[in-house]
């Protein structure tokens, strides 16, 4: 089983949607689409799914053409951002529309939506109408819809974004276990890099209707192969620096820092990429280098605190563990790990990680 | 928390009191003072207690009139209703013919009420009207003048031309606050077209679909000015609907007493049902 584009393209009018688009997803898969609002995530799953005709190109599925088979046809599910339900069926009638509709006899029905339903913690509620749900048991039920039906292809587009944070980590955590041992390729769109790790699988980092990069989401994490991929994948927003090499010796164009490397690239002006929470208040690794900044911003994200600061003529962003706080105004000193930068070239291609 | 006492904030409220006073508050209270009494004019009145009232209840004119408003009413709502929600589902979501079916739709409500009794009047006329001409060329025997059958048609007709847009338009704006995502929903389950509307596109606008049918109630219930300008009640009493009627017995024959006490029936029954409606929606309401 596999999901494939080959080259499709999305235009409407004379706005490009989607650029030509190679992307092929295996059986037992569940893959993220990382990009941040109108990236075309969700169009990319609309062609997917055959609810949207690519303008050029085809779709493979099972080594056959599907490109234009209507959506009935295809055995899909999905889920919506918003948490759509049939609004005057119990939540068991739901759960069971699409096996009605397909002809499935009562008993397999009774017994299909009963698993589903425990699988989902819903058994409690399935004499209710979806209005008298709370939002993240609306979004389960609409998840054990997609379930129940045993798709080929299950399609998530942004799940997880109208819940609220505490709702969001729970049912975040169950997603990657609900998929474990079926037999179907998942798709899961999402504007959040920290959704991509936490649910694993392989990543394609997606910037204004291009895939930028594809592969498992940790290398695409780790390596990104240009400085883009490497900013989509990156919240708080990855630091940008420009630096110098010169023998062992990198220092930062705009001011003082410099560090040793033992990185095998050639002299030259680099570009550096430091994600926010490589830049800490407290030394971290065994390779960290100091950075002096004026504290602009001091704020607390949970456990964690973000600290924005400038240096030089550069704004910086960086994220701590525990509460650090500092005062808007004052002189700072952070340590950035070394061994967690990224090297850009000046054409943004990634030449060397850490 | 010492509470500001200023009462010259009643300064404020005491101008709506006046007029709600002058035009709701009084004219009521001048119309229950009839009802109680009969008068013969310079302001000589003798008190009838509760005689008009069980004269009206127990009159035939009365139950007349009020079954011919009771079909009618049924009637135009089984129309439009339906009709409405239809139009409504055929109209474009997007492009140019969006505005201009808006416009199409609000065209008949813009028209004041007399000008719409005039036009169909003038429209059917048997002789030298549009629809009555043609009916007639066509073979069919039709005055409404003259037929009570197809008075009640015309008034029928005109009243579905004027005021089914409201529904239209109404139906339109519930259709336009479903989401997309429930449209494709429905198709990735593969529910018919049926379905999609029985149980996405109707539960969504139940809403809007009852304010549509009070709305269609009450205005149809008191239906006065088309009819009169139409057929003015005719032929004979065929389609003297409740508010033809009173007006009728009030200035036609002058009967202030029996009238009164009719209006405030009339006044009761809309009421009445009204309630019934509202606790309805609101029982909805409280479901979801």
């Amino acid at each position: 089983m596999s999901l494939e584009l080959k080259n499709v393209e999305k235009k409407v009018g004379i706005d490009t949607h989607i650029y030509p688009t190679n992307l092929k997803f295996e059986k037992n898969t569940i893959n993220v689409l990382l990009g941040s609002t109108l990236a075309g995530k969700t169009t990319l799953m609309q062609i997917m799914a055959g609810l949207d005709k690519p303008t050029s190109g085809e779709i493979w599925f099972n080594e056959k053409n599907v490109t234009g088979m209507k959506v009935q046809k295809r055995n899909c599910s999905m889920v919506y951002q918003q948490f759509i339900n049939y609004p005057n069926y119990t939540v068991y009638e739901n759960i069971a529309s699409p096996l009605v509709i397909t002809g499935v006899n009562s008993n397999e029905i009774k017994e299909r939506v009963g698993k589903v339903a425990e699988l989902l913690k819903l058994s409690a509620m399935l004499n209710k109408k979806p209005d008298e749900l709370s939002g993240g048991q609306q979004q389960r039920t609409a998840l054990a819809r997609a379930l129940v039906k045993d798709s080929d292809l299950i399609l998530l587009d942004e799940p997880l974004a109208n819940l609220d944070f505490k709702l969001r980590e729970e049912l975040r955590e169950e997603l990657p276990k609900l998929f474990e041992d079926r037999d179907c390729i998942v798709v899961y769109a999402t504007t959040e890099p920290s959704d991509a790790l936490m649910i694993g699988g392989n990543t394609a980092t997606l910037l204004e209707g291009k895939v930028i990069q594809y592969g498992k989401t940790l290398e695409v994490y780790n390596k990104p192969e240009n400085l883009i991929s490497a900013k989509v994948f990156s919240d708080p927003p990855m630091n940008i620096a420009e630096v110098k090499k010169n023998g062992e010796i990198c220092k930062l164009t705009d001011n003082t820092v410099q560090w040793k490397s033992s990185a095998k690239i050639k002299d030259g002006t680099y570009k550096i990429g430091i994600r926010p929470h490589n830049i800490t208040t407290y030394k971290e690794g065994n390779n960290s280098v100091e950075i002096m900044g004026k504290v602009q911003i001091s704020e607390l994200s949970g456990s964690e605190s973000l600290i924005h600061f400038t240096n030089g003529n550069l704004n910086w962003v960086s994220l701590s563990n525990g509460i650090q706080q500092k005062n808007v105004g004052d002189d700072a000193k952070l340590y950035m790990n070394i061994d967690e930068f990224l090297y850009f070239d000046q054409n943004n291609r990634l030449v060397k990680n850490g | 928390m010492n509470k500001t006492i200023n009462q010259k904030a009643w300064l404020f409220v005491i101008p709506v009191f006046i007029l709600v006073a002058f035009n709701a508050a009084i004219p009521l209270m001048t119309v229950v003072n009839y009802s109680f009494q009969e008068t013969f004019g310079n302001n000589v009145f003798a008190w009838e207690g509760t005689r008009w009232f069980k004269q009206i209840l127990q009159s035939e004119r009365f139950h007349a009139a009020l079954g011919r408003q009771i079909t009618f009413t049924f009637i135009i709502l089984l129309i439009q209703i339906p009709l409405g929600i239809g139009i409504a589902l055929t109209m474009p979501k997007k492009g140019w013919g969006v505005p201009v079916c808006l416009i199409l739709m609000s065209m008949p409500l813009l028209i004041p009420w007399n000008v719409v009794g005039a036009m169909w009047n003038i429209f059917a006329l048997p002789d030298i009207g549009f629809l009555g001409h043609s009916l007639n060329g066509l073979g069919f025997d039709y005055n409404f003048t003259q037929q009570p059958g197809d008075a009640w048609f015309t008034t029928i007709l005109m009243d579905v031309w004027h005021w089914t847009s409201l529904v239209v338009l109404l139906s339109y704006a519930g259709l336009n606050s479903i989401q997309p995502a429930y449209y494709q929903a429905a198709e990735i389950d593969g529910a018919s077209r049926w379905a999609t509307f029985r149980y996405i596109e109707l539960p969504k606008m139940k809403k809007v679909l009852t304010l549509a049918i009070l709305l269609r109630f009450m205005d149809s219930f008191m239906i006065y000015t088309e009819p009169f300008v139409l057929t003015g009640g005719g032929p004979g009493n065929t389609t003297a609907f409740l508010s033809i009627d009173l007006v009728k017995m009030a200035l036609g024959q002058f009967d202030l007493g029996p009238a009164a006490a009719m209006s405030l029936i009339y006044f009761f029954i809309v009421l009445l049902v009204c309630w019934v409606f509202y606790n309805l929606m609101m029982k909805n309401e409280a479901q979801s």
